[in-house]
């Protein structure tokens, strides 16, 4: 067992390369224990690569990727199914089984590796984690062509959470979601992120999403991690891409209105 | 460590882990618990949203409280009990005698509706060559010479091997059967008029319902799915005109070439097999071709070719523009395109056989 400081995703040297195209060469990046990274990187910068890679379904060119302390790279599927176990993940459009109702895609992953688990009880998980994501009960029965897209986002989540994992992957969690509900969709992570003790590796591109969950942010560009750190450390950093990233106009909007919102409770404090 | 508890005079002190790993038979045993009047957990090592649902299923159930969990635990429970909603329950099934009714009665609905709404593209489709005709400029040249090469000049090995072995088949079972009656020689009869006639062109039409129906209704079915038609719309152009005609008038004008083609091949075949195992050269074979195949058969084959094209073509664009929702659907929808084209096809032939026979072309 790995120890509690060890990192829970360790990347070293990854390249990936679709023919003569490299999207990274020679990245570094380690999530901790515990903590929501955020990533983030113009587009085209591999974010969805580096999680492809990570997970397992993309195999790298070169370069070691550790989760959990054990190698997810170059092994047998029967090998890694311990970790799969551990970790969930939700895609970008939400990956829900589409001949599956919402309650039997959460069930999947429950069925596949607990198969002794009474089918009432594991109707109820279902139930409850698909009520938590903040769907409403009768959304349970229908089917994804039934759903609209920030609905599917939630079964999503409900399906990647359905083993209550130790890691969750988010690949753009929030995009195309309303701003009530994105901010919804953050306080949910947040919130499973202090319960369950979660470590939960983020891609977006939400600024608001970041200011308001993330504790570190990783920045992907020259095919590589050129930064992790909280998001003051960032700005410390002079590189050009980031003071755009954070200072541009939606950066400045994204800060102003969380300072706006600290301000207001440090008011109602007093 | 396992999840496990025991019962201490009302209060059921719980241990180990509360997670869906080492759930074990807890969930069981745990039903079959009652009375106890508190749920301890104090002395857990870990809880999740698994263990604390089954806890707070138990509690709701009995009406038991649960104490010493820590602030984490209090917060992952709290997040369970909110979620707690009643489930809707599925309607109870109806009897089978209901149920069998209701499904014919469904199938035949949606057979209804599905003949009306090819009857429906049909005219849609006609209307869309008109406006083309109206518009030439609206002709879209190089898709149609594209879908000409997809569905006709790719098709010739397949359509050519199957031909070819057709006329064997039938020389060779037609010559077993005449040679009872000592009328050998009536095998060229027979391998001529009946693939000019029918074969040839009714087999080209099964293989090209199986080869390019299939893929029009898989191609428009994907289209829909991913919006493409949408987008198509929104632009101004016209999915009728750009995807529909070009299909269309490629089975249309296709057609009668692969089933000449293919007629061709088959006699070629027989005329191998009267060969080779009757001993008719094929100078005499070719000659008695011409002697008892009237032009008559060619035309009965040309004239009903395009029209199976078409149906061809329509049932598969139709079936891809239905589909809605999920990739299922396209999976289905292809299918129904392939059975639809091929039975219409059949059922066509019939009707032409009595209309050719009616006309006098016997």
């Amino acid at each position: 067992m790995a120890a509690d400081n060890d990192p829970i995703i360790k990347v070293r040297g990854l390249k990936n390369a679709f023919g003569e195209q490299v999207v990274h060469d020679n990245l570094d990046l380690d999530v901790r224990r515990g903590e929501i990274l955020g990533v983030v990187g113009g587009s085209g910068t591999g974010k969805s690569v580096l999680l492809r890679s990570i997970i397992g379904l993309q195999p790298p060119v070169a370069g070691e990727v550790e989760v959990f302390g054990e190698p997810t790279l170059d092994r047998e599927e029967t090998e890694t199914v311990d970790i799969r176990k551990r970790w969930g993940v939700l895609f970008q459009g939400g990956a829900l089984f589409s001949t599956l109702t919402v309650s039997e895609n959460v069930q999947v992953p429950l069925r596949e590796f607990y198969k002794d688990l009474d089918p009432v009880l594991m109707a109820e998980i279902a139930a409850y984690k698909v009520v938590m994501t903040g769907l409403p009960a009768e959304a349970g029965p229908k089917y994804p062509a039934e759903l609209s897209g920030g609905m599917k986002k939630r079964a999503g989540l409900a399906r990647a959470l359905a083993l209550d994992p130790e890691l969750l992957f988010l690949d753009e969690p929030t995009a195309g979601l309303d701003p009530i509900g994105a901010a919804a969709f953050d306080e949910l992570t947040r919130s499973l992120q202090r319960t369950m003790g979660l470590t939960v590796f983020l891609i977006t591109h939400d600024l608001d999403t970041l200011y308001a969950i993330c504790d570190r942010v990783a920045v992907l560009a020259d095919k590589r991690v050129i930064a992790v750190g909280t998001i003051p450390e960032l700005l410390a950093l002079d590189h050009p891409w980031i003071q755009e990233y954070f200072n541009g106009p939606r950066g400045r909007a994204a800060t102003a209105s969380i300072e706006r919102q600290e301000r207001s409770s440090a008011e109602m404090v007093r | 460590m396992n999840a496990d508890f025991t019962d201490e005079g009302g209060t059921l002190r719980f241990r180990g882990s509360l997670s869906l790993a080492q759930l074990g038979n807890l969930p069981e045993r745990l039903d079959q618990q009652a009375g106890a009047r508190t749920l301890d957990l104090s002395g857990i090592e870990r809880i999740d949203t698994v263990g604390a649902w089954v806890v707070h299923r138990h509690a709701t159930r009995t009406g038991a409280e649960i104490t010493g969990l820590s602030d984490d635990g209090r917060h992952l429970m709290e997040q369970v009990q909110h979620a707690d909603e009643p489930v809707a329950v599925p309607a109870k099934p109806a009897s089978p005698l209901r149920r069998v009714v209701g499904e014919i009665g469904d199938a035949t609905a949606t057979a209804g509706r599905t003949m009306l709404g090819l009857l429906a593209f049909m005219g849609a489709t006609t209307i869309a060559f008109g406006s083309i005709i109206r518009h030439p400029a609206r002709f879209r040249f190089n898709a149609t010479v594209h879908r000409f090469e997809v569905v006709g000049v790719s098709a010739l090995g397949i359509v050519g091997l199957m031909s070819f072995l057709i006329g064997i088949v039938i020389a060779q079972q037609g010559a077993v059967q005449l040679r009872q009656f000592g009328a050998e020689v009536f095998t060229i009869n027979l391998v001529g008029r009946i693939t000019l006639r029918e074969l040839g062109v009714l087999m080209t039409a099964i293989m090209v319902a199986g080869r390019s129906g299939s893929a029009f209704a898989a191609q428009l079915g994907t289209m829909k799915l991913t919006e493409e038609i949408d987008a198509m719309r929104t632009i101004g152009v016209s999915p009728m005109e750009s995807l529909v005609v070009p299909r269309t008038l490629a089975a249309i004008l296709l057609m009668p070439l692969l089933g000449f083609y293919s007629s061709l091949i088959a006699i070629i075949g027989g005329g191998l097999l009267c060969w080779l195992q009757l001993d008719i050269p094929p100078v005499t074979f070719m000659q008695r071709i011409r002697e008892v195949v009237p032009i008559t058969d060619l035309y009965v084959g040309l004239v009903k070719a395009p029209v199976f094209g078409a149906i061809i073509a329509i049932a598969g664009c139709f079936q891809g523009m239905q589909v809605e929702g999920d990739a299922e659907q396209v999976g289905s929808r292809t299918t129904a395109a392939v059975v639809q084209a091929i039975f219409l096809v059949i059922v066509l032939d019939a009707f032409f056989a009595v209309f050719f026979t009616w006309i006098g072309w016997i």
